[in-house]
Order: structure tokens, then C-alpha cells, then sequence
């Protein structure tokens, strides 16, 4: 079972929170920041599993983070689940994103951050791997996207107007912070068919 | 209306969206919280709004602000509304919301429940979808109950992708909701097998966390599991069932054995190394099950240290990690192997990663040796003294104590070595461990006698050097030490070189600045000190030394007398006294050192930690008996009138007491603590000495004052542990040369007399003696104590709730709640339409329900016994260990009692059984083969009818009152074999696809080559085809998915399509591989002809005798029939002989008439009615086909003849 997924940048600001057991919110921003603190201090180069937080208890559990470019995307699991088959995971939701925003980076996550959720509730369903295959959760995302806007969206046209006139009055917003190289080394991405 | 729309959209134009607030919320970096609460303010108001687009765009941002931490609960009923939106854009941000936000205490999510139930049943899968997965994350055991025969339903939906959904949260609503999972699990095993791979794999998945907790239950399932691990090529599964199997193994040596050669092939073949991890580590977990010393398995552990070694060098720290992690594992139990890694191991002690660095620790707890003790613990010291975190330091610590002292100090050699090195650790500052170094030297100077004198020099050193411990460390508990160093120097002061100077070392001053409980150590110590001086010096005739000595406690104790610790206090006082009237004594000249040592005689033996709960209870001694009549509680109710009740309680006095009122009792109790309280005499149940010291008034005005002293501990005049490595090193030398004398002298003795093996000289561990006698004494424990105590099982776990037996059959009052008005109304007979294997003996019909109980219980104790002996049989395919323990079905005719005999010796034997759907042919091995044949032999003296079978075991449920354990026999047949390769075939119809048939080959490797690059070339017919991958043509080869090393078998699956399935027919194949030995490769062929016989198109299918009269009248069916004569063969093993190799299953059986039904894969029904005469057997048939009656008859007159 997948206890918990995050994902917070350099800072360690939250860009996705989603736990899959009950926390109080309290609780919840402890264990981000608590999360954050244990991986940051943590080179590049040394493995991406770490034993024990604190919060998220017990020895049964494990986290396993991948860091990309500005974001760390981690994955609180107890022994139940492959170490190596979740970090593929994790490259896998983040190719998915990268499809899904074309050329993903941080600021999509930041202002998409109900898109992002539906992706990931395609991957992970209540904590539990629900689909592995890229090609088959881009295609029910875009399925559902078809649909939303059959629907007409959230966003109508005239809210839509009004953003396009508040964005002029906005410093140019960057759009070049890219998620970076997403080629980082997978033992065995291919093989997850 | 019309108006407020307008006046709604007008509105909205001015709203925030997600976006916008994102953007506002990055702009006021510097009041953010300000901007927030005004947002959140504006939020509330268009919650207010009757526009259900405006309410969505405020959940939509109330989400994002959860996630910032803010709370949203107030907002619950808002998110409800947004949920039951009917377009999909809204109801996807209410779920989103209610899942991020909803838990068991939100009080509103009842209001849900109709909703869900709305959505789950809506034509559009992804509001069904949706609605799962919201609720996936906030399912309560309401919700669950409510719920779960809708969800279940949904289990068989039409889209894959709501199966899969459907499936996967099962697993969160039999938490919830534990009495679903019986109802629910034959559905959710059928999905095990689903089209689907994204069903499968959900299925799989919460199975597998189902099995994890509870896996005894689950053991029945490891037949299709180990079908799905051979046949799946996805990798999440076979990850998840690898890690499945892992689990279950340890329940099932004899899985283990059936699991190791797969694995291991898988092993070599797959390229992920996520696959190749787990593979590795379940066949560690297997051979941990299977006993020791299999000779066979050595290769296996080689193969994963092998690997384990792979991944450890690899520069991914990834796999590093997991490397080391996976071999500890190993390490429990075959150490050998993995000690010939330590180098690699040590290596990794340096590595710059602390996590790997922990790892690689772990492991060298096993590495050591008597031989490398030495060497790997100077190591870790320089280790000690490098790290830079005392975490890391203090793990350090502790993995030193624990690889010298596990199993009581096995691998130590000289204690004295020991002895140093733990005075060594007493240097490490701010350790918290300072308790585990003293229980060290505690234990090593207690148990080890000859040890004793050096302890005591070493501790009486430490002592010494108090000032620096007592001052530097007092805070980090290294100081502990002293507790052990005062009490060693105490007790075993006869050891002591100078007593004197050592009683002055624990009389100075600033000894008062320890923690208490070490002060009452000196104190007590102090005394066992002084009377051995006493004693010594009385011997010597020194009166004016004793007075001395004496004169010393008198001026010393007083400080300890003054101590703000209650027991240093009383011990103090105590002791002064003592020694005054001692000292008066010696004024007069009396001798008094006798007396005073008499105080302190006798020797302490070690207890056994668990010594005191294993004494056994006397017999007739009755601990929770009443030692007087227990005092009723009124007088009225002594009563004569009520004698007769009166005497009834008396017989049970054990429960009165705990009837008595509670509140009195908790009264009572409180009564008696207050009480306590106040008496000063009463020692209260241990408050820590620390804290105690604090509570004491006036001490915090006592100065403490902190020394730092940075002289580094030294001995002097005593070797340090270095030092010993070297000694011992030159000890050892000398042993090994006179030993080698001794040895050359034998030798040449030998040589003299008769030649027997010469044993090459090797330097094991028992090589190495001891550097002194070291006699361990044993700890003390009572007369008979009574074997090991149990771990009782937490009775918290949320997960013993789902510990059900899904073997037993469905209960009425076990069904699922069903919402009255969308009840449907149950057929007479469940599987007529539809019929589903697995479900088959789950649901008794109505008709059966009815029976009375008696019988019902019969039959599932029958059903029981069944499960278990399918499971035995799938899993005896090789040779038990011990003899069978399969539960052998009571026999209730003569002639079963011979099968029975033989059934037991056979069981080794069994090749596979009538049951095949439920579980997959076994695959056929050259000794199982060789050992075959010796029992055909066997049989033959037995003069038992040859080829009898196992009874059918599933069909007989509704008929066949008796149960034969006969041999059982294989399904597969041979379909060609030469000097390289054999090959044999099983065909099984398959339900899930019309008219597609599985053929499943054994490839069994009879040469000492490796056979590699094997393919299969099937020329197809008009009416069969065989399925091949996606893009080759009909005369390319299908490639056989593994290689076979020399003498190993495996199998592969092949499905082919058949048009009509009215006849047999036979294909030509060939099969074409690459023989590659030491001399080089070849290429060969093999023919074979495919023989697709009618009775491979049927599956046995169970019916019920309503249901097959129903058929048999309807009329529209062909008959023909057979009779074959000559028949000596039971009625029974004859049936058993239809079901097995023509897929049939007994319908209903009344004394020698049987009928008989099965189901062809494209939904011909045929039925069989089958008479046995004095000599022969008459068999009538029905079917919706004639020319497949004809030749199924046919097929079946050859199986009869042969009988």
C-alpha cells in the first residue's frame, strides 16, 4: 500500500498532497515539512530510499523520492510494495505529466494542481497501483478531458476573458523552469509493458 | 430566474478562478495569510450561490487551499452539492475535494451514500469511475456495508476500466466492512483470471494485501497464482506475486520446492532488475522455509548471493541498497555463503551513503567468525572514531556489542580483548548507549570466571578515572559504566591489586555528583571493599591498617549519608553505623573482619531473564482460587428462603468477585493510593531515580560543577585492544604450528598403519582454541520450567478482522445486504446461464438449503478435506520431506483401504488430478517420471486394477456418497520426444474466450546441453489456428519464452482457435532449437502432431439435477449411445475416469446409474447417462450436437475399452 504521495519543490513548498490514510491537517503539514527536511539533505547521488520518518510510522515503511530539476515527487510505502517497481512508478507519473502539459514544469503543477490529481487518480487509487501503463492513463485522461470540454469547462468564456485581461497587468510569467532531465537513470522503465 | 442566472454569470466574471488565486497568493508573498482569509471570505460567499458552476470553482479552490493547510471542513456540505452536480466537471471537483477532505468523523458523509450509489450505476463510466475513486479515500464501514453490493456488481462490468476500479476498492471496503470479503471473494478470485491485464493486476494487487495479513487463508489459491506467475509477462504482477509467494512459503514448505525452479529461471531470464530483486529475494524467503542441508538448493543460494553481488557492485546506490538488504535476509540462515563476500561488505562500511552504510552494518553481524572477530571490530572502531553523527556512532555501538556478544559470546576468543574494547567504547561522548556497555561488562565478568581478575583491574582503572566520566558526560549516560565498573571491583574484590587505592577512588567527593542509582552502587560496593581489606589486613596482623582503613569510611560516608537520592541516603546511614560499631570493636582489639565479610558471602549466579514467569505452578495450587470464603456483599441475602441460590453461587466463587460493584472496587483503589501516598514508609512503584532527585526540595540550589577534562582515557601498564590483535595473531601462530606437529606425527602414524582419508589441513573456526578456559556459566532457571512462552498476536490489528476461512461455504446470513426495490429475483439454479467455475460449490442452491444442518455440515467438513487434498496434490509433485500430511478422507468401503495405502506411498507421485481447471498441470520432471514407474510396478504386486484414478473430487457434491483416494494420473500425454528434448501437451478449453483452446507443452531437456532459441511452428488447418504475437505470419515460428538448462523442464502455453469444435483433429508442428554444449551449437528439429481430441473442448462444468432435467426435457437435443463389455473396473473409479479425461461432472448418482454433465467451450451441452451391468457399461447421451455426441462417444469407448 502506498501511504502517501508528495511532491514540494527545492523549497519545500507543496505542490501535490495526497495521503492515503488519515491524518489531521496538522499533521499533515508536519509530515510535508518533516519529509522535506529528510530529503533535502540528501546528495543526488546516494539511493533514494530512506527508512523512518518519524510520522509516517513504523519500520514497515519506506520513503522513495526521485528529484527532478526543482521538485521532489515522494512516495511513502510499507513492504508491500516493490522498492524498484514504485520508483518506475514515480517515472511513470512523471512521464504521464510530461504528456499531459507537453513538456511538463513546475508552474503547471502549480497552477494545475486539480489537472494533476486527476492524473495521478489514474495511477493510484486509494493507495493501491491501479495502472501502470503510460499509454492507457493518457488515454483515459484525454477521454475525460474530450468530455469536460463537451461540457463547456469550469472556465467559461467570459471568466476566461477576465483572466486574459488580469494576466496583462502580471510580470512576464517564466515559463522555462522545465521539469528537467527526465531520462535519469531507470533501471528498467521498458520493462513495465 | 431568468434574472438571477444573468446576475449569476455577471457575477462570475469577477470570480477567481484556481488559476487567479494561485496568482494572487504568489503576488502577496508578504501578507499571504491576509489574502487567503480574504479569499477564503470571497469563497464563502459564492458557496452561497445557487449556481452550481460558481460553487465548483470555489471547491475547486478551497482544494488547493487544503493543500496549503487550511481547513475546509466547514465547507463539507458545499463539496456534497458539487458531488451531485450531474455534469462530469463539477461532480469531478466535488469527489476530488471530498477525497482530499472527507474521513470517518465527517458527519455529513452520510448524505452520500444515495449518491454514490447514483453515480456508481450511471451509463457514463467516468462518473462511475469518479465516484469510485473519491470513494476509495474516504469509504467508511457505513458507507462500505451500504455500498458493497453495488460495488461488487460493478466487479463484472462491461469496461475494464471500471472492473479494474471496482476491484481494486473491494480491498478498502473488506477493511471497512470485514463480512463483504466471503460474499465478495469468489467474484474477486474470477477476476484473477480476467482478459483484462489492468483487471488482473488490480485483482492481484488486493489479494495480495489480503494474503499478506492473513496468508493461511489464502494458501489455496497458490495453484492459480503459480499459473498466473508462469504465464503473465506483466511485471507488476509478477512482482506482486513473487512477493505473494514469499509470504506464503513459510506456511508451505512444499510451495517453496515448486517455486525454486521457476524462479530461478526467471531469474535468469528477466532483464528488470525490479523482477530480478524480488525473485531473488522470495527464493530467499523459500529457502529459509525448507529445512537446511538440501544438497540441490546450495546452487540456488549461490545464484543469489551471486546476483545480490551484482547489485552491490553496481554504481546505482539504488540497487546497492537493495543488495545489502536482500542479503541480510540470507544471512539468518546460510551464513557461509554470504561470508565469502565480506570484503564487498566491508567496502561498503566507507561508502559515503548512510543508509547504505547502515545496510552493510546489519550484515556484518553475521560475517564474524572466531577467526575475523578481531580484525572486523578494529575496524568498526576506526569507524567509531571517524563518524561524524552520533547517531550513526551510536549504531556503531551497538552493532559492536551485538556481533560480540550474540550467541553467548560464540565467536570470542579472548575475553580479555573484549574487555578492552568495551573500556575503549567508554570514551565515545554523548552516546546514549553507556547502559549497554555496563550490562556488557556485568555479564562478561559475572559468566566468564576466569576472566574476572583482568575485569577487575581494568574496571578498578576506570574507577580511577572517574573525574572524567562524572563531570564531561554526566548528561549523555556514559557515566552509566561506573554502576558496572563499582559493583564488578565490589563483588570480586579479591581480584583487586590495591584494594586501598580503588576504596579511595569511590570514596572521593565528587562521586556524589553521579545519578543516584550509581551512587547506591558505590555505596553497597564500598562496603563489600572494606571488608575484604579488613580481612586482609587482620590476616597480615596489621591492626594499625585496619584502623586506618576504617577511620577512611568513617570520614567518607558522611557525604553520601547527605545525599539528596533516598537510597544512597539509607544505604549511607545504614553502612556508617555499621562501620562506627565496627570501629568501636577494633578499639577494644576484636577481631571483627570474619563477621564483617560473613555480610557479603555466598556467590550470585545469573538469572535467566525469563526464569521468574516460568516457574510452574504447583500442582494444587490454584493462583485465582479464594484463600477464605469470599464476604458476600449484603446480609440479607443470607436469607434461609434463598438457600437454593445460595448454594448455586457458591459452586462457582471464582465469578463473584468480579461481579462485585466496580465503582466500589475503583473507590477502593483510590482510597488506598491516597493512603499510600501519604505514608512515608510506603516505597511507591519506582518513579526514576532522575526524577525523584528533582522532586527533592532544596536541591537545585546545590551547585553542580561541570570539569571538562580532555585527557583522553588511557590504561597505563595495561595492553589496549590493538594490541591484542597482534597477540592473538601470535597465539595463533604457535597453535597452528603445534597443532601441525601433532598433526605430521599422526600422519606419519597413519602412514605406518593403514592409509585412511587424509583431511587437507584447513583452518576452520574450531581450529582456533580460546586464549583461556573460558567456562560460561549458564544462567539459572527453576526446576521444569515450562517451554517458551507465546507472542500472543496484537489484538488491536485492524487487519485480524479479515483472518475469515474462505474455504468454508456461504452462509444465508453471510450475503451481502441488498437494497430491497433493485432486488432481482434469484433463479432456481445460479449457474444455470452463466456458468462460473469458481463459484460452483460456493452457493449451495435453495434446494440444498433446506437439508437439514446435519448434512450441510457434512458436507463441508467433505468440502474442507477436498480443499486440502487438491492443495496436497498440487503441491506433493515433488517428494515431501516427511510423509504426507495429507489429510486422508475417511474410508468407508473395503476396497478404498487399499487404495488408500497406496495412495499415501503415491502421493509423491501424483502427476496431476482430475481437477484441472482449479489447478494447473504440474509439470512433469525426470524423477517424477522414474519414480512413476516404480510404482506402476508397485501396483502391479498389489494386484490393484491398473490406472484407477482419484475420485471426482468437485462434481460429486450433489451424488457419490463414498470418497476413494485413487493414484492419480496425468493429463499430459506424450506428444514426441528424441535424444534432446521430450515434449508433452495437456489441452484445456478456456472459457473466457469462445472457441480458443489452451495447449499447454512441458519441454523437458533430456540432453547435457543447454537448449536455446526454441521455436514453435505450427502449420494451421482451415479449422485451427494458432494465435501468434501481432505482425508475424502464418509460417513464421512462435519462439518458446525460456531456455533449458540440462535436465531441467518447463512450460509454455500456446492458444489456438478452433472453428468447429464438432471433430477431432491433429496438427502438424515442429519444433526447431539450438543444442549448445561445450563442443559447440547445433540445430535441431523435433516433429510432433498436435492432437486436438473433442473431449479437450469440453470444461467440466457443475449443474444441478433441476437444471440438467430442465435440459434433458426440452427436447431439442441428439442422442446416441455406446456400450463397452468387459469392464472389472468400480463404478466409482470408472466415473472418476470420465470426469478426468473427458471433462465431465457427476450430476447425480444413485447406485450403478450415473448422470453426467459437461459443457463444450462453444456452449453445447452434453449429457451422459451411464449404467454399469454385471460386466459392462452402457452409456446414453444427449447433445445439442450429434456429430460431437458421436465422436466424444467415440473417444470415450477408447478410454472405457482400456479399463
Amino acid at each position: 500500500m502506498i501511504q502517501a504521495i508528495l511532491v514540494f519543490n527545492n523549497h519545500g513548498k507543496p505542490r501535490l498532497v495526497r495521503f492515503y490514510q488519515r491524518f489531521v491537517k496538522e499533521i499533515q503539514q508536519q509530515i510535508v515539512r518533516e519529509t522535506f527536511h529528510l530529503v533535502l539533505k540528501r546528495d543526488d547521488n546516494i539511493c533514494n530510499f530512506l527508512e523512518g520518518g518519524s510520522l509516517i510510522g513504523g519500520s514497515d515503511y519506506k520513503l522513495i523520492y526521485r528529484h527532478y530539476a526543482t521538485l521532489y515527487f515522494v512516495f511513502c510505502v510499507d513492504s508491500s510494495e516493490s522498492e524498484l517497481g514504485i520508483l518506475d512508478l514515480i517515472q511513470v507519473f512523471v512521464e504521464t505529466l510530461d504528456k499531459c502539459f507537453e513538456n511538463v514544469c513546475e508552474l503547471d503543477l502549480i497552477f494545475h494542481m486539480d489537472k494533476v490529481h486527476y492524473i495521478l487518480q489514474e495511477v493510484v487509487m486509494g493507495g493501491m497501483v491501479l495502472e501502470t501503463n503510460m499509454n492507457e492513463i493518457v488515454a483515459q485522461i484525454e477521454a475525460q478531458n474530450r468530455l469536460e470540454k463537451s461540457e463547456g469547462g469550469l472556465s467559461a468564456a467570459p471568466a476566461r476573458a477576465v483572466s486574459a485581461v488580469k494576466n496583462i497587468n502580471l510580470p512576464e510569467i517564466p515559463r522555462n523552469i522545465n521539469i528537467g532531465d527526465l531520462n535519469i537513470k531507470v533501471p528498467n522503465l521498458s520493462q513495465f509493458v | 430566474m431568468a434574472l438571477k442566472m444573468v446576475k449569476g454569470s455577471i457575477d462570475r466574471m469577477f470570480d477567481k478562478n484556481l488559476q487567479d488565486l494561485v496568482r494572487g497568493i504568489r503576488n502577496h508573498k508578504e501578507d499571504e495569510a491576509k489574502y487567503i482569509s480574504q479569499c477564503i471570505d470571497e469563497i464563502k460567499q459564492e458557496l452561497k450561490q445557487d449556481n452550481i458552476a460558481v460553487k465548483a470553482n470555489a471547491v475547486c479552490k478551497l482544494t488547493y487551499l487544503q493543500m496549503l493547510g487550511y481547513d475546509i471542513s466547514w465547507a463539507a456540505f458545499n463539496i456534497i452539492e458539487v458531488m451531485s452536480a450531474s455534469k462530469f466537471t463539477f461532480k469531478r471537483i466535488g469527489y476530488l475535494a471530498a477525497s482530499q477532505s472527507f474521513h470517518e468523523g465527517t458527519d455529513v458523509i452520510m448524505l452520500t451514500t444515495n449518491q454514490i450509489r447514483k453515480d456508481l450505476s450511471s451509463p457514463s463510466q467516468y462518473d462511475t469511475g469518479v465516484a469510485l475513486t473519491g470513494l476509495s479515500c474516504f469509504v467508511t464501514p457505513d458507507l462500505a456495508r451500504d455500498l458493497a453490493n453495488d460495488i461488487m456488481t460493478l466487479m463484472s462490468h462491461t469496461k475494464p476500466y471500471i472492473r479494474k476500479k471496482a476491484v481494486l476498492i473491494m480491498y478498502k471496503v473488506f477493511l471497512k466492512y470485514p463480512e463483504s470479503l466471503r460474499p465478495a471473494f469468489p467474484r474477486l478470485k474470477e477476476k484473477l483470471e480476467d482478459p483484462d491485464p489492468g483487471v488482473q493486476s488490480a485483482a492481484v494487487n488486493v489479494i495480495c494485501e489480503l494474503a499478506r495479513r492473513n496468508p493461511k487463508n489464502y494458501l489455496s489459491l497458490a495453484p492459480l497464482f503459480f499459473k498466473l506467475m508462469t504465464s503473465s509477462t506483466n511485471n507488476w504482477v509478477l512482482i506482486k506475486i513473487i512477493k505473494l509467494f514469499g509470504a506464503l512459503t513459510p506456511l508451505e514448505p512444499r510451495l517453496g520446492k515448486k517455486l525454486i525452479e521457476p524462479l530461478t529461471n526467471l531469474i535468469h531470464s528477466t532483464s528488470a532488475m525490479s523482477l530480478l530483486y524480488e525473485c531473488v529475494n522470495t527464493v530467499i524467503a523459500v529457502l529459509i522455509s525448507l529445512s537446511s542441508g538440501m544438497p540441490n538448493h546450495s546452487a540456488s543460494i549461490q545464484l543469489c548471493v551471486q546476483k545480490l553481488r551484482i547489485l552491490i557492485e553496481d554504481s546505482d546506490q539504488n540497487l546497492k541498497y537493495l543488495g545489502l538488504l536482500a542479503m541480510s535476509k540470507i544471512l539468518k540462515t546460510h551464513p557461509k555463503s554470504v561470508q565469502s563476500h565480506k570484503d564487498l561488505i566491508l567496502q561498503c562500511l566507507d561508502d559515503k551513503d548512510e543508509s547504505i552504510r547502515l545496510r552493510a552494518l546489519d550484515l556484518l553481524y553475521g560475517m564474524v567468525s572466531k577467526k575475523n572477530l578481531m580484525e572486523i571490530v578494529k575496524k568498526l572502531m576506526t569507524h567509531v572514531d571517524k563518524a561524524e553523527g552520533t547517531t550513526y556512532r551510536d549504531e556503531l555501538l551497538t552493532k559492536i556489542i551485538d556481533i560480540c556478544s550474540q550467541s553467548n559470546y560464540q565467536y570470542i576468543t579472548n575475553f580479555e580483548w573484549y574487555i578492552s574494547i568495551l573500556v575503549e567504547l567508554t570514551r565515545l561522548e554523548g552516546t546514549r548507549h553507556g547502559h549497554l556497555i555496563a550490562a556488557q561488562m556485568l555479564d562478561v565478568a559475572i559468566r566468564v570466571k576466569a576472566i574476572r581478575k583482568f575485569a577487575v583491574s581494568q574496571m578498578s582503572a576506570l574507577l580511577d578515572s572517574a573525574h572524567l566520566l562524572a563531570s564531561s558526560t554526566q548528561r549523555n549516560g556514559i557515566c552509566e559504566v561506573l554502576y558496572a565498573a563499582a559493583w564488578i571491583c565490589g563483588e570480586f574484590s579479591e581480584h583487586l591489586q590495591e584494594p586501598h587505592h580503588t576504596l579511595e577512588a569511590m570514596l572521593r567527593p565528587r562521586v556524589t555528583t553521579l545519578p543516584g542509582h550509581i551512587q547506591a552502587v558505590y555505596v553497597q560496593n564500598v562496603v563489600k571493599l572494606y571488608a575484604s581489606i579488613l580481612q586482609q589486613k587482620e590476616q597480615a596482623g596489621e591492626a594499625e591498617g585496619a584502623q586506618a582503613v576504617t577511620q577512611l569510611m568513617v570520614d567518607r560516608l558522611p557525604q553520601f549519608v547527605q545525599s539528596a537520592d533516598l537510597e544512597v541516603q539509607e544505604r549511607a546511614s545504614c553502612i556508617l553505623q555499621l562501620v562506627k560499631h565496627i570501629q568501636k570493636l577494633q578499639a577494644k582489639d576484636v577481631p571483627v573482619a570474619e563477621e564483617v565479610s560473613a555480610l557479603f558471602a555466598g556467590e550470585l549466579n545469573p538469572v535467566a531473564p525469563k526464569a521468574q514467569k516460568k516457574v510452574p505452578v504447583p500442582e494444587g495450587l490454584d493462583l485465582d482460587a479464594w484463600i477464605n470464603e469470599p464476604l458476600s456483599d449484603s446480609e440479607s441475602e443470607d436469607e434461609r428462603p434463598r438457600a437454593v441460590f445460595h448454594e448455586e453461587e457458591q459452586r462457582r466463587p471464582k465469578h463473584r468477585p468480579s461481579e462485585a460493584d466496580e465503582e466500589e472496587l475503583a473507590r477502593r483503589r483510590e482510597a488506598r493510593k491516597q493512603e499510600q501516598a501519604n505514608n512515608p514508609f510506603y516505597i511507591k512503584s519506582s518513579p526514576s531515580p532522575q526524577k525523584r532527585y528533582q522532586d527533592t526540595p532544596g536541591v537545585e540550589h546545590i551547585p553542580v560543577v561541570q570539569i571538562d577534562l580532555s585527557v583522553p582515557l588511557k590504561v597505563p601498564g595495561l595492553p589496549m585492544s590493538d594490541q591484542y590483535v597482534k597477540l592473538e595473531e601470535e597465539r595463533r601462530h604457535r597453535q597452528k604450528l603445534e597443532k601441525d606437529k601433532r598433526r605430521k606425527k599422526r600422519k606419519e602414524k597413519e602412514k605406518k598403519g593403514k592409509r585412511r582419508h587424509s583431511s587437507l589441513p584447513t583452518e576452520s573456526d574450531e581450529d582456533i582454541a580460546p586464549a583461556q578456559q573460558v567456562d560460561i556459566v549458564t544462567e539459572e532457571m527453576p526446576e521444569n520450567a515450562l517451554p517458551s512462552d507465546e507472542d500472543d498476536k496484537d489484538p488491536n490489528d485492524p487487519y485480524r478482522a479479515l483472518d475469515i476461512d474462505l474455504d468454508k461455504p456461504l452462509a444465508d446470513s453471510e450475503k451481502l445486504p441488498i437494497q430491497k426495490h433493485r432486488n432481482t429475483e434469484t433463479s432456481k439454479s445460479p449457474e444455470k446461464d452463466v456458468p462460473m467455475v469458481e463459484k460452483k460449490s460456493k452457493k449451495p442452491k435453495k434446494k440444498e438449503k433446506k437439508h437439514k444442518e446435519k448434512e450441510r455440515d457434512k458436507e463441508k467438513k467433505k468440502e474442507k478435506e477436498k480443499k486440502a487434498e487438491d492443495l496436497d496434490f498440487w503441491l506433493s509433485t515433488t517428494p515431501p520431506p516427511a510423509p504426507a500430511p495429507a489429510p486422508a478422507p475417511v474410508p468407508s468401503t473395503d476396497e478404498c483401504e487399499d487404495a488408500k495405502t497406496e495412495a499415501q506411498g503415491e502421493e509423491d507421485d501424483a502427476e496431476g488430478q482430475d481437477q484441472d481447471k482449479k489447478s494447473p498441470k504440474p509439470k512433469k520432471k525426470k524423477h517424477r517420471k522414474e519414480k512413476e514407474e516404480r510404482t506402476k510396478g508397485k501396483k502391479k504386486s498389489k494386484k490393484q486394477p491398473p490406472g484407477s484414478e482419484e475420485a471426482a473430487g468437485e462434481p460429486v457434491q450433489n451424488g457419490a456418497p463414498e470418497e476413494e483416494q485413487l493414484p492419480p494420473e496425468s493429463s499430459y500425454s506424450l506428444l514426441a520426444e528424441n535424444s534432446y528434448v521430450k515434449m508433452t501437451c495437456d489441452i484445456r478449453g478456456s472459457l473466457q474466450e469462445d472457441s480458443q483452446v489452451t495447449v499447454a507443452i512441458v519441454l523437458e531437456n533430456r540432453s547435457s546441453s543447454i537448449l536455446k532459441g526454441m521455436e514453435l511452428s505450427v502449420l494451421d488447418s482451415l479449422n485451427a489456428r494458432m494465435a501468434r504475437p501481432q505482425g508475424s505470419s502464418v509460417h513464421d515460428g512462435v519462439p518458446v519464452p525460456f531456455q533449458l538448462p540440462p535436465g531441467v523442464s518447463n512450460e509454455a502455453q500456446y492458444v489456438f482457435t478452433i472453428q468447429s469444435i464438432v471433430m477431432a483433429q491433429k496438427l502438424k508442428g515442429t519444433l526447431s532449437f539450438i543444442a549448445k554444449n561445450d563442443e559447440g551449437a547445433t540445430h535441431e528439429k523435433l516433429d510432433f502432431r498436435l492432437h486436438f481430441s473433442c473431449s479437450s473442448y469440453l470444461i467440466t462444468t457443475p449443474c444441478y439435477s433441476d437444471a440438467f432435467a430442465k435440459l434433458l426435457e426440452s427436447g431439442d437435443l441428439s442422442m446416441s449411445s455406446i456400450k463397452v463389455d468387459g469392464i472389472r473396473m468400480s463404478f466409482q473409479n470408472l466415473l472418476a475416469k470420465i470426469c478426468f479425461h473427458h471433462h465431465f461432472s457427476v450430476v447425480e448418482r444413485v447406485d450403478s446409474c450415473a448422470s453426467m454433465y459437461s459443457r463444450s467451450i462453444q456452449g453445447h451441452h452434453v449429457c451422459l447417462l451411464v449404467k454399469k451391468g454385471e460386466n459392462s457399461v452402457s452409456v446414453d447421451g444427449k447433445c445439442s450436437d450429434s456429430t460431437l455426441l458421436s465422436n466424444l462417444l467415440e473417444e470415450m469407448k477408447a478410454t472405457l475399452a482400456k479399463c
